[in-house]
């Protein structure tokens, strides 16, 4: 599917700016973040053009010009993705939705909230909560504006309980490659209305359509929400417990698990200590950090007592209680800062969010430290305990470049090898974005590709929508 | 040791918002918490009993109505091992002397109550909703107690306590004979999470409430807002600050220079 792509030119410069006056920039006044997500690892390109844009209809405009020359595309939000989804590979244009940030209106009676696509999770999150609503999708990178969230079908933590973004996402406005304005789904609770466009446009990564606006599905916001820390002596024994909240029907809203030395970083970063490292004299190895909401505490209080009594009963070394606004701050704080933690003590970064199902969590993590050894980066992970997705990051400070790729090619290549053998996919919520377009081959085969190849194409006909992602080569 | 730990419920100020037409506080669905330096009078408590579990008992006490139960419950189960609720309509509105002088009465009665003396009374330096900083040094006062405040850390000495106090240039340390009273600002560290044993216990231990009728050493001319000296004459909101001006230049010289600048341009210097 190689393309050549053609040069923004003078002329369709001017053509641009006559649509998109005031906000479109070239040369050195591109933000230079425009050239990459967080992960710079996948390589960084500066787009010959960015424009902050504005509109559906302004979208619709630029994407006719640029359609009808033949010029590449990247759609991006705040860039906080992992996996280059938003770097601009082949140059071209790049447009940034951030400035698109308004939340339009709720739909109270329906539970549906109406945005545009730079709206931040946070932002929603916030405002939702006014309204006596929650936004149930909490990806723990808060600062993502809600197009990515929906571009890439972002999970987060809730998701064991309440599933991901896709479950979300109720009706969209996408601009196609072509300059056409498309309407995908509508404020009903069900729908069997032919292909469902909406869910193909989510997880598309940009690769499809540009979001223009959503209308998002909310709930009624739990009014009691409690967190319980558990501590164990190492890992294997934590993760085991896993499948027994299923089993018992706790239905946690949220199952993380992770190890002391990830805690340490994030603690350090946040530069405040939460989690006990020690109890009765016992070393801490590993944490479950498991959340449940509900209609009141005193709901919760039954729900507690009988899942700290299967945890202890497993070997938790103690079971502790964040039940108030400050400590269920303090805990999540740390939990979010994971990345930032590893980022603040790494130079060279690579990642895999390889999902297998829960009851293979604890082999699978077994097999990656069995494994890790053979190399010379460090690698650290923590999860979603919950839903079995691992994020699993390949950390270097003194490595060089090109044999850090190296290595880690090799690493990733086993440990998505055992995903796929496990019943695993390639990815669990990041998405597939540049980085990953070879093992998404390697693992779905040639059948998978081309469906989603044809798919791409009857979009895209040009293929000039954000080249090199997901399923096409450059 | 036998530790006294005097605790408020107060509405968590993070969640609180002023209507901007009223001007007044919205209360509704704002959520209560113990407050915040009271919780750190309890770590400091904890922190002793850690050293020293079988000789340290911890006594939570609060004033306040019934559903400050809540914030006792919360007391015991991070640290507390019983908890008393001074609790009676005629307590309402009083200031804080008339409140010092009901709680150190009630101290009275909670000792006759265990069958001893407290060391050492243990208070928040203030609660984030009255912050008047005045309860704990009354409460000394009329216990004929010495005091030590802005209390940070402490520890259990032969000779009495240790306190760690902040002080304006640092911080020093005051040793004190007990019987004393210790207010506590926020250390460095928070206090500590409840396990899931304590809050069960603490969810069915039984909490003693001291009314009028069990409080008989109470003179009833000193409390409520009769007995309460204070006279509230008015309430206002302060003005809105004009927000400040940032001065960043390249370099802190040139930042320096430039703010010389602009208050000499404003009269000031």
């Amino acid at each position: 599917m190689a393309n050549s792509y053609h040069a923004v030119t003078p002329e369709i410069l001017a053509e641009l700016q006559k649509v998109a006056s005031g906000h479109v920039a070239t040369d050195g006044d591109i933000n230079p973040d425009y050239s990459r997500d967080e992960m710079p690892i996948y390589g960084t390109k500066m787009p010959e053009v960015s424009i902050d844009v504005q509109s559906t209809e302004e979208v619709a405009a630029i994407m006719k010009i640029c359609n009808a020359h033949n010029i590449p595309v990247t759609t991006r939000g705040a860039g906080t993705g992992l996996v280059g989804g938003c770097t601009p590979i082949c140059g071209g244009v790049v447009l940034c939705t951030m400035h698109m940030n308004k939340i339009l209106s709720y739909d109270l009676e329906n539970f549906a909230v109406t945005v545009q696509p730079g709206v931040l999770l946070q932002q929603l999150a916030d405002d939702a909560l006014k309204h006596g609503c929650m936004y149930p999708p909490d990806p723990g990178e808060k600062m993502a504006t809600l197009g990515g969230n929906v571009a890439t079908n972002a999970g987060g933590m809730r998701a064991v309980k309440y599933g991901t973004t896709r479950d979300y996402v109720r009706a969209m406005t996408v601009v196609l490659p072509t300059g056409d304005i498309a309407h995908f789904g509508g404020t009903v609770s069900k729908t069997s209305s032919g292909y469902s466009l909406t869910n193909l446009m989510i997880g598309s990564e940009g690769t499809l359509g540009i979001i223009t606006e959503l209308t998002l599905k909310l709930i009624p916001a739990p009014q009691a929400t409690i967190s319980l820390m558990v501590p164990f002596e190492d890992l294997s024994t934590c993760i085991s417990t896993v499948p027994k909240f299923f089993m018992k029907h706790f239905h946690p809203q949220a199952l993380e698990f992770f190890e002391k030395e990830i805690l340490v970083s994030s603690e350090e970063y946040l530069g405040k200590q939460v989690f006990p490292r020690k109890i009765d004299g016992k070393d801490v190895g590993a944490y479950l950090l498991v959340t449940f909401d509900g209609d009141s505490m005193d709901e919760l209080d039954s729900i507690i007592e009988s899942s700290s009594e299967m945890l202890l009963e497993e070997g938790a070394l103690d079971v502790l209680v964040a039940d108030t606004p400050p400590k269920l701050k303090d805990v999540w704080a740390a939990r979010s800062s994971f990345l930032d933690g590893i980022e603040e003590q790494t130079k060279l970064l690579d990642e895999c969010d390889v999902v297998v199902p829960v009851n293979k969590i604890a082999p699978y993590v077994m097999y990656v430290n069995s494994i890790k050894k053979d190399y010379d980066f460090e690698v650290k992970y923590f999860g979603h305990a919950g839903d079995g997705n691992l994020h699993i990051y390949e950390c270097s400070v003194d490595m060089d470049s090109e044999e850090f790729k190296k290595q880690v090619e090799q690493f990733l290549s086993k440990i998505y090898q055992k995903a796929m053998e496990f019943g695993g996919q390639i990815s669990g919520e990041h998405g597939i974005g540049y980085g990953k377009v070879h093992y998404l081959e390697q693992a779905v085969g040639p059948v998978n590709m081309n469906l989603m190849r044809g798919i791409k194409k009857a979009f895209d006909p040009n293929l000039i929508l954000n080249p090199g992602k997901v399923c096409t080569d450059i | 040791m036998n530790i006294l730990v005097c605790v408020k419920q107060v509405p968590d100020s993070n969640e609180i918002k002023i209507d901007p037409e009223t001007n007044t506080l919205m209360r509704q669905g704002v959520p209560s918490i113990v407050n915040p330096f009271d919780g750190y009078a309890l770590e400091a408590a904890a922190r002793i009993k850690d050293k020293d579990a079988d000789g340290t008992r911890i006594v939570v006490l609060s004033m306040g109505p019934q559903q400050a139960e809540v914030a006792l419950r919360e007391c015991l189960a991070i640290a507390a091992d019983k908890a008393y609720l001074v609790t009676d309509r005629k307590f309402g509105g009083s200031d804080t002397l008339a409140t010092s002088y009901i709680l150190s009465k009630a101290i009275e009665k909670v000792e006759e109550l265990e069958g001893r003396k407290f060391d050492a009374i243990f208070c928040g330096k203030q609660a984030t909703d009255g912050d008047t900083a005045q309860v704990g040094p009354e409460l000394a006062e009329h216990l004929g107690y010495p005091q030590v405040t802005y209390g940070l850390e402490v520890t259990a000495e032969s000779d009495g306590l240790h306190v760690c106090r902040e002080a304006e240039d640092g911080t020093e340390i005051i040793g004190v004979q007990t019987p004393c009273l210790v207010t506590f600002t926020k250390p460095s560290f928070d206090p500590r999470f409840p396990t899931i044993k304590r809050k069960l216990a603490a969810r069915k231990q039984e909490i003693p409430h001291l009314t009028i009728e069990e409080l008989t050493n109470i003179d009833q001319t000193h409390i409520g807002l009769k007995g309460s000296p204070t006279r509230v004459k008015r309430t206002f909101v302060p003005p809105r600050k004009k927000s400040g001006v940032v001065i960043k230049e390249e370099t802190g010289e040139a930042s320096a220079q430039k703010l010389y600048e602009m208050l000499c341009n404003a009269h000031v210097i």
